[in-house]
């Protein structure tokens, strides 16, 4: 029941992480390895202001901004200064390993005892009792809920179409007078805002900053958007964004599981890759039946 | 009123393989002209049009619209008056998105494309009726992918799309080139209707010359970046396909094939 909890509550902030992997893997078509270090951005500014006794809300905050500039800084080495995606990405993320450190001070932050978004009075005095072993996933639950509506709604905005439409086809875009390259831009500064926000959520539920959490969050990102995506491929009354945060949850259902059966934790990257290469076989295979049929 | 001066282009420059394409061209497209241009393979069209369009640097000369140069502005910005349709009907519009959607992103041209719906429900039914003119049955499919459709519905679409909002200049690039003779046909009716509705400047590039006769007031031709023939009014109104054809023939044996 506790493994069922924590998975739930790992899935559902990843799950964030994978909204942004999506608006860059899915609607841009960008291979985004920016996340790998604004995921630990997000969790770094968050150690930073909560070892201090900052607010949790103002965290949060912070790391949506932070991640938005990381984003803004991958799209201007790519769209200004014509780098290639990939390159562009690794760029940046290189940059904030450096950049993290100097934020969090230390490659170890621990925040036990300190006051965070799941261990606040408004928490402890409202969800109690039977309740209580659920109160992380219910402020996790809310969390993911409230930002995946507002992508939702983001993306039925003139300025989501317009998103949409530059991964799809950006000629369209400027024949429309707009500069895909600004499009772009923005893709990358909400996507990675999201990861950041992801990541800050990360640091305050398990309640400590490592520099190294950051590493292989893309894959994880990634393997939330193309189980999601692939699952709920032919449902399509499931949005998106919602099919993503269930593959996140999926993914982290395979990974506790795969632990559950005797792996040790050292061997989680193995595992995820593994995984991540099953799930991209798996997709193939499916497509493949899907182009028959 | 679009002036071309002295434009020179040169592809590869520098290198043994540098090609010089414009050397010196000059082209004044007035108002209301509706022109089509044919020519053989390699011989300018689509660079001529990729250069209005500011898709293509010249190497020298002075592009101006309505007198204001626009040589150095950026492709995006000189689409605020311009609309195009491409060959590749999968060009003019957003395949993973739906009728609506692309309808939608097509009629906010001009406009900021903020944080407001992105599509106004009050125009849904007007988009259906002009989707209706075009007799495809596209006004039953609004929520359909257009991915799914076929690539005359597609260039439909996109040349709806590019002519939705108040434009002055339409770029038809081989637009007919890759459909069927019978879809061919109703794109070409639509667009001169929607020419004459709108009145549009137009450029038409196509290697079908009986649309080249049929259609517009003024001919060009075009061989080796320069431009042969220059028709307008009565005296294009009278070259026939066999003329042209003819014109075709003796820069072909000029050139020894």
């Amino acid at each position: 029941m506790e493994l069922l909890i924590s998975t739930l509550e790992q899935g559902l902030i990843y799950g964030i992480l994978g909204l942004g992997v999506y608006i860059t893997y899915k609607i841009l078509d960008f291979p985004d390895l920016t996340a790998d270090g604004s995921f630990p951005l997000g969790a770094a500014v968050t150690a930073a202001i909560i070892a201090n006794g900052g607010s949790p809300i103002l965290a949060m905050v912070a790391s949506i901004a932070l991640g938005a500039l990381a984003g803004l800084i991958t799209g201007i080495i790519h769209v200004k200064c014509r780098v290639r995606d990939l390159l562009s990405g690794i760029i940046t993320m290189t940059a904030l390993y450096s950049i993290n450190l100097r934020i969090a001070g230390m490659s170890n932050v621990p925040l036990f005892g300190k006051v965070t978004l799941f261990k606040n009075p408004l928490v402890e005095g409202t969800l109690t009792g039977a309740l209580e072993p659920f109160s992380a996933v219910i402020v996790v639950l809310i969390v993911v809920i409230v930002f995946k509506v507002l992508m939702d709604l983001f993306l039925k905005t003139k300025a989501g179409y317009l998103l949409r439409a530059v991964g799809d086809n950006d000629t369209v875009v400027t024949s429309l007078a707009k500069d895909k390259g600004s499009v772009k831009i923005m893709g990358l500064v909400i996507a990675n805002a999201l990861v950041a926000l992801s990541g800050c959520i990360l640091c305050q539920q398990q309640r400590f900053f490592e520099i190294q959490m950051g590493t292989g969050a893309i894959v994880i990102g990634l393997a939330a958007v193309i189980i999601g995506t692939n699952l709920f491929k032919k449902m399509t009354f499931v949005k998106a964004t919602t099919s993503v945060i269930i593959g996140s949850i999926i993914y982290k259902g395979c990974v506790a599981a795969a632990i559950q059966m005797g792996l040790d934790a050292g061997d989680m990257r193995l595992i995820t890759a593994v995984l991540f290469l099953a799930i991209l076989v798996a997709g193939n295979l499916f497509d493949r039946k899907g182009d028959a049929a | 009123m679009i002036r071309l001066e002295n434009i020179k282009k040169v592809y590869n420059a520098g290198t043994v393989d540098a090609i010089c394409l414009f050397d010196g061209l000059d082209l004044t497209v007035n108002d209301g002209d509706f022109i089509s241009v044919v020519g053989s393979n390699g011989s300018g069209k689509t660079s001529l049009l990729n250069i209005i369009c500011g898709n293509v640097a010249v190497d020298g000369g002075k592009i101006s619209i309505d007198g204001d140069e626009i040589t150095s502005m950026k492709d995006f910005k000189r689409y605020r008056r311009i609309g195009r349709v491409y060959q590749n009907p999968a060009m003019g519009t957003c395949p993973s998105m739906t009728i609506l959607e692309n309808m939608s992103l097509a009629d906010n041209k001009g406009k900021a494309y903020g944080l407001g719906w992105g599509t106004d429900k009050k125009r849904i039914e007007g988009y259906r009726e002009s989707l209706r003119q075009l007799n495809l049955g596209l006004e039953d499919k609004l929520g359909v992918r257009v991915g799914s459709l076929s690539g005359g519905q597609r260039q439909a679409l996109a040349l709806l799309m590019s002519t939705m909002t108040p434009i002055d200049f339409l770029i038809l690039d081989e637009h007919t080139a890759a459909l069927d003779p019978r879809t061919a046909e109703i794109i070409m009716e639509l667009t001169d209707q929607l020419v004459k509705e709108k009145g549009l400047t137009t450029i038409m590039v196509t290697h079908n010359l009986r649309y080249a006769t049929d259609y517009g007031n003024r001919i060009l031709m075009m061989h080796q970046g320069k431009i042969i023939l220059d028709q307008n009014g009565k005296e294009k109104a009278a070259t026939k396909v066999e003329d042209l054809l003819g014109l075709f023939n003796e820069i072909s044996i000029e050139c020894g094939n």
